[in-house]
């Protein structure tokens, strides 16, 4: 999985960190470096930022994993500079701003917008891949998901906005059904285009989703 | 009972239909002049929902103002805007109010219209919101429960015959047919053999099928839509034609050639109807029926 994000502009973050001075800065070794939005290069950018507009930046961490356990412990042994500052700038997605926050109790501020999941199509260019419906559909659309693909989320077909295979909302994007139609008459399969689709189950799991990982079965 | 515009279908007439667009605000006075102008001139007045993604006065209030003034309503539905829930409350009011034929659409994306950070919703698309109607019509609603006294709707959908590619669109009109679609209206088309070879095969099924008439205005609108509108293409003969109409005569012309083609489609009985969509321009709706042949 990779967590696609994009940098806040500055005055953005500026205006969030207005009443702190000391800060404690992290970065994430995974996807926002991959994106750079969030890697070494990017941290210690916004470490010249910060200093610039006269705060001071108590330390700074790139955590490998941002989002995953490790960062609590990572904050552990960094304890004295997060402890001096006011607040901590996380320069990760959602899930490391969040993984941060459980582990400490001060202001957590993100430096980044989380835009969505997605997977890398050729160098610095990521595409929507799952909405994380909780219901795959795969199977039957030839491993393309309209859910996500097609900017109106359809499933039985395209709507009258298909244009030339692209979509009418971005002549730079695909039409989910398209692509979906031509995979399928490709592999003999254009019966489950005909096929319907009924109402889609928002509610599988109901918000906020929460699971847990079943103990080992079968002993 | 069946309301007035199924029976003109099933009688074999040739049916004409136009369109209210409702206004944006609570000044109805110009919809009201289109209603009365219209209302006995066409067989139904199809009411746009906020169409474009546009912020109007709701479809169903257009239908109300029809029926008031003694005109036949078409309720268009999209799912941009509504969830499921919200659809099929709105399909009980349009019944009890006694809007008896509706046109169900996905819609617009929200991006084109001009409330563009609302939330798309299309809970549903419009194959689900025609299989909704047949389950409202059994009784029950879309979570399995039981109605109160049930609806029964005449309903249509669209169908676009020059969508690029073709097959996809093909799949999607005989999935809406499968979901008891009844009538059709098309995009607008202007290549009168291609539209004759898409009715040959539209004619193995049960369904009505009204073209879709655009008026053009002027040449630069025609050579637009074609750059810009998927499934529409102005031939290069009609683009000229209106290009050389005298000046300040565009309109004039666009008349005449939306008149020439519904009487050729009248004429040689290739579908089975129209519908005119005069797009702010409905005060010369009843010009295109004269220029058509056609007296009201």
């Amino acid at each position: 999985m990779k967590s696609i994000t994009k940098q806040k502009p500055f005055d953005e973050v500026k205006q969030l960190i207005e009443t702190f001075n000391r800060i404690y800065l992290i970065g994430c070794g995974t996807c926002a470096t991959m994106t750079k939005t969030g890697g070494i290069d990017e941290v210690q950018a916004m470490k010249e930022l910060l200093h610039d507009e006269g705060k001071l930046v108590t330390g700074w961490v790139v955590i490998p994993t941002a989002c995953d356990e490790m960062t609590a412990e990572m904050i552990a042994e960094n304890e004295k500079a997060v402890q001096d500052a006011q607040c901590i700038i996380v320069m990760a997605c959602a899930l490391g701003v969040q993984r941060v926050n459980s582990s400490w109790q001060k202001p957590v501020i993100p430096a980044l917008d989380t835009l969505f999941v997605g997977l890398e199509e050729g160098p610095g260019e990521f595409f929507e891949a799952c909405d994380q419906c909780g219901q795959c559909i795969l199977g039957e659309t030839a491993g393309i998901c309209p859910l996500t693909a097609c900017h109106k989320g359809l499933l039985n077909g395209p709507c009258g906005g298909t244009n030339n295979g692209k979509c009418e909302v971005d002549p730079e994007k695909d039409c989910a059904f398209t692509l979906i139609y031509e995979r399928l008459k490709e592999q003999g399969r254009l019966d489950l285009m005909r096929k319907y689709h009924p109402p889609k189950n928002y509610q599988v799991m109901p918000r906020p989703r929460k699971t847990m990982v079943l103990p080992e079965r079968g002993k | 009972m069946a309301s007035k515009f199924k029976q003109a279908l099933n009688s074999g007439k040739f049916v004409i239909t136009s369109e209210i667009g409702p206004p944006k605000g609570t000044d109805l006075e110009k919809m009201y002049e289109h209603i009365d102008l219209l209302k006995d001139k066409v067989d139904a007045l199809n009411v746009t929902d906020h169409q474009s993604s546009v912020m109007r006065f709701p479809s169903i209030g257009g239908c109300l103002a029809i029926m008031e003034r003694g005109g036949k309503p078409i309720l268009q539905m999209t799912c941009r805007d509504r969830n499921r829930i919200a659809l099929q409350a709105d399909l009980l009011l349009a019944y009890n109010k006694g809007v008896r034929d509706i046109l169900c659409l996905t819609g617009d994306a929200v991006p084109v219209g001009d409330n563009q950070a609302a939330k798309g919703v299309f809970d549903l698309d419009s194959v689900q919101l025609l299989h909704s109607i047949r389950q409202l019509e059994a009784g029950s609603d879309l979570g399995g429960n039981e109605l109160a006294g049930a609806v029964e709707l005449y309903t249509g959908a669209t169908v676009t015959p020059e969508a690029v590619p073709l097959e996809p669109q093909l799949i999607k009109f005989e999935k809406k047919i499968e979901a008891g679609a009844k009538f059709f209206q098309t995009q607008a088309i202007y290549d009168l053999d291609r539209f004759a070879k898409f009715m040959e095969y539209a004619r193995q099924f049960p369904v009505k099928i009204l073209a879709g008439i655009v008026l053009l205005s002027s040449a630069r609108m025609a050579r637009f839509m074609t750059a810009n509108v998927p499934g529409i293409f102005v031939p290069q003969e009609l683009i000229d034609e209106l290009a050389q109409a005298p000046k300040g005569g565009a309109l004039k012309k666009g008349i005449e050639i939306a008149g020439r083609m519904i009487a050729d489609l009248m004429e040689n009985s290739i579908c089975d109807g129209v519908h005119i969509m005069a797009i702010n321009r409905e005060e010369v709706v009843p010009d295109i029926l004269t220029a058509a042949g056609i007296s009201a």
